[in-house]
């Protein structure tokens, strides 16, 4: 065992203490596959694993505490902070589990945007995810590819809120703007580019690739049941062989109104999984080229109307005495939803995002707990790891999407 | 005389509340007869205390002592398959108590029940991790924020804070910017306890912004070269950041003579 004092350095990343021939290596926290600030202790025996240990918190911020000590509103941008990678869907989680709460349900208008909105921020997470993981897995050119195709829709994102990537495009109660001119327009283009780009560059370069498919087929194997017992969601789920996407069964947002399959895939590799990702951003895509024509026959309200928990428009706060009055409530004091309970999952890019919020009819939430799928899919590594290869811990690492923002929270 | 400051709940409060604002709840529903729920009910029989569905899931509260037969029986007879998430609501300061609850999902049926118990404080409560491996980090990330202690966990320590944390951070008495151990949790753990009085609480956060500091740049707009000294006269800013500034002074803004 290393004593580490001031005057010998400690050796972090080897122990040199060996017990029956294992070694034990830290993989992260600043390894450039750990996606993140992943601590993860192997014990290898020769190549292999015989144990796995994720050590996390290395990015703990405390958001959970910090919801305790702003009001609803306060919070939302902070929520941003959970999966950097696509910031809308927690945005949104949030928004829809306070919406619950306060029992009011966004117009029209604001449904179709934060819809397309959900699902732009689905394709840039899958592209990112594909890209990383080719690019942990070996494959360079894939994520150049796919970031060119991820800029056009951070693009789209910037031209909609104004960030690239904390965007906190959504408000409690609808959205803060309307599209843009030309927005639509641009949209539309680029569903067709990821339609094409994910055919002929993703899929051409990966499905049939000898060495992709030597480094996932037969990786990372998840049964059924370890993953429902170990909480995965998601896309690790559904490649598992289990048709559990939250969009289809609990409904959210319009998605009972728009026409979408859920891929599955029984292969319960990370093979399988990748594929899913693929068929996933063309499901996205289908979905925003029906959102089109539905956001122009929508009425142009934004917010919805309920004057006890969500500013009037501005229009009205500058034009109605009682509006502005309300409106300096809600900014001083925040709102007071009713007392009670509520967790309202919905289905992030990575898997179930729920947000539990415990009210006491105060401005600020008594208890606000986040379930993250990647927290849960951090946990998994120290089942599926044990037995493979360290070469395949990259694989295995890239291929369960783990977001730091959201595990450490 | 100084104000009087709660310590049982350090959070932050509302300033103003009406005393005439009566708190409405949230609609609580009661179990149909005949619907999913109400198998689930029955199924778990005499340990109920109390159930009803609030915003489409089931509530169940039980006794602590029962939580594991409790989810048991909802694993195996009625097919909830996953434990979404498990936690903790402090309710320290006004009845000595944690509420602690078990968010589970129902695959098939796409169902979700909520299991609630009150556990006092100091008791400990039995791990589900037999039943739901997922439990493992959810109760180990309890046991950190909260301190309870979970009995049978093949694994209880602190995930998310360091190991040699003191105190529990979601508790109601934890302060948001951290207790005293906490602000000096780098300088003890580095320099040693003795080395507090040496640094100082002035020094002790390194991104803290100090206006009088001149190697930092941190005064926008009356920069002066490193390591220089610092008079404390700010006419001599820099040009070029002047431009980056809003100049508020009385001749570059129009004022009207009356309104409009």
């Amino acid at each position: 065992m290393q004593v580490a004092n001031k005057l010998s350095p400690f050796f972090e990343n080897l122990n040199f203490e060996r017990d029956d021939n294992t070694m034990v290596i830290n993989f992260g926290p600043q390894h450039p596959s750990a996606h993140g600030q992943l601590r993860l202790v192997l014990e290898l025996d020769g190549e292999q694993v015989v144990k796995a240990y994720p050590d996390i918190g290395y990015l703990h911020r405390g958001i959970e505490k910090m919801a305790e000590n702003m009001t609803y509103n306060e919070f939302l941008p902070t929520t941003d902070r959970l999966d950097y990678i696509a910031s809308t869907s927690n945005n949104y989680a949030y928004a829809l589990a306070v919406e619950k709460l306060i029992g009011i349900e966004a117009p029209r208008r604001a449904q179709v945007i934060r819809t397309m909105l959900l699902e732009l921020n689905r394709v840039i997470s899958h592209l990112f995810f594909i890209a990383t993981h080719a690019l942990d897995v070996g494959a360079m050119s894939v994520f150049l590819y796919a970031f060119r195709e991820r800029e056009f829709a951070m693009d789209l994102m910037e031209d909609y809120c104004g960030a690239r990537l904390t965007h906190s495009a959504v408000r409690i109660g609808g959205v803060p703007l309307d599209l843009p001119a030309g927005w639509l327009e641009n949209l539309a283009t680029f569903c067709d580019k990821v339609d094409y780009e994910v055919e002929h560059t993703y899929e051409a370069l990966l499905t049939e690739n000898r060495i992709w498919k030597m480094r996932l087929e037969d990786v990372g194997v998840i049964s059924a049941e370890d993953a429902l017992n170990w909480g995965c969601t998601g896309p690790m789920l559904r490649g598992s062989g289990i048709p559990y996407d939250i969009r289809k069964e609990e409904p959210y947002e319009l998605y009972s109104e728009l026409d979408f399959d859920v891929p599955v895939s029984d292969r319960c590799d990370s093979y399988g999984r990748y594929k899913l990702y693929m068929e996933e951003m063309r499901q996205s895509t289908r979905i925003l080229k029906q959102l089109i024509p539905m956001y122009k026959e929508s009425e142009p309200q934004l917010m919805a109307h309920a004057p006890q928990y969500i500013s009037a428009p501005k229009e009205e706060i500058m034009t109605q005495n009682y509006a502005l009055m309300q409106h300096f409530v809600l900014v001083t004091q925040g709102m007071r939803p009713p007392r009670g309970e509520v967790y309202v999952p919905t289905e992030s890019p990575k898997g179930e995002l729920g947000f539990y919020i415990k009210s006491e009819g105060e401005p600020y939430a008594y208890r606000l707990k986040c379930r993250a799928p990647s927290f849960f899919h951090t946990g998994l590594l120290q089942e599926i790891l044990v037995g493979t290869y360290i070469a395949d811990v990259v694989t295995i690492i890239g291929s369960t999407n783990i977001v730091f923002g959201e595990v450490d929270r | 005389m100084r104000k009087y400051v709660p310590k049982d709940n350090v959070q932050a409060k509302a300033y103003y509340t009406d005393r005439f604002h009566v708190v409405p709840r949230v609609p609580r529903e009661k179990v149909e007869e005949g619907s999913h729920f109400a198998e689930v009910v029955k199924a778990i029989g005499t340990d109920l205390k109390e159930s009803y569905i609030e915003i489409s899931t089931l509530v169940l509260h039980i006794n602590p002592e029962d939580n594991f037969k409790v989810i048991k029986t909802l694993k195996e007879r009625c097919g909830y398959t996953q434990c979404s998430e498990q936690s903790a609501v402090d309710y320290l300061a006004k009845e000595n108590e944690f509420e602690l609850f078990w968010q589970l999902l129902n695959v098939k049926e796409a169902k979700r029940v909520r299991v609630v118990c009150r556990l006092e404080k100091g008791l400990a409560i039995e791990s589900i991790e037999p039943l739901f491996k997922s439990a493992n980090f959810a109760e180990r990330e309890m046991f950190d924020m909260f301190g309870i202690k979970v009995n049978n966990h093949p694994f209880l320590k602190r995930i998310l804070m360091p190991d040699d944390w003191e105190g529990h951070p979601l508790l109601k008495t934890y302060p948001l910017f951290g207790d005293e151990f906490a602000s000096w949790y780098e300088v003890d753990k580095i320099f040693g306890k003795e080395y507090r009085d040496i640094i100082g609480p002035e020094n002790r956060d390194p991104a803290k912004i100090d206006i009088e500091d001149t190697k930092r740049f941190s005064r926008v707009g009356y920069e002066v070269p490193f390591g220089a000294e610092y008079n404390g006269e700010e006419e001599q800013g820099i040009e070029y950041s002047e431009t980056a500034l809003v100049n508020y002074n009385k001749k570059a803004s129009k004022t009207l003579d009356e309104r409009r």
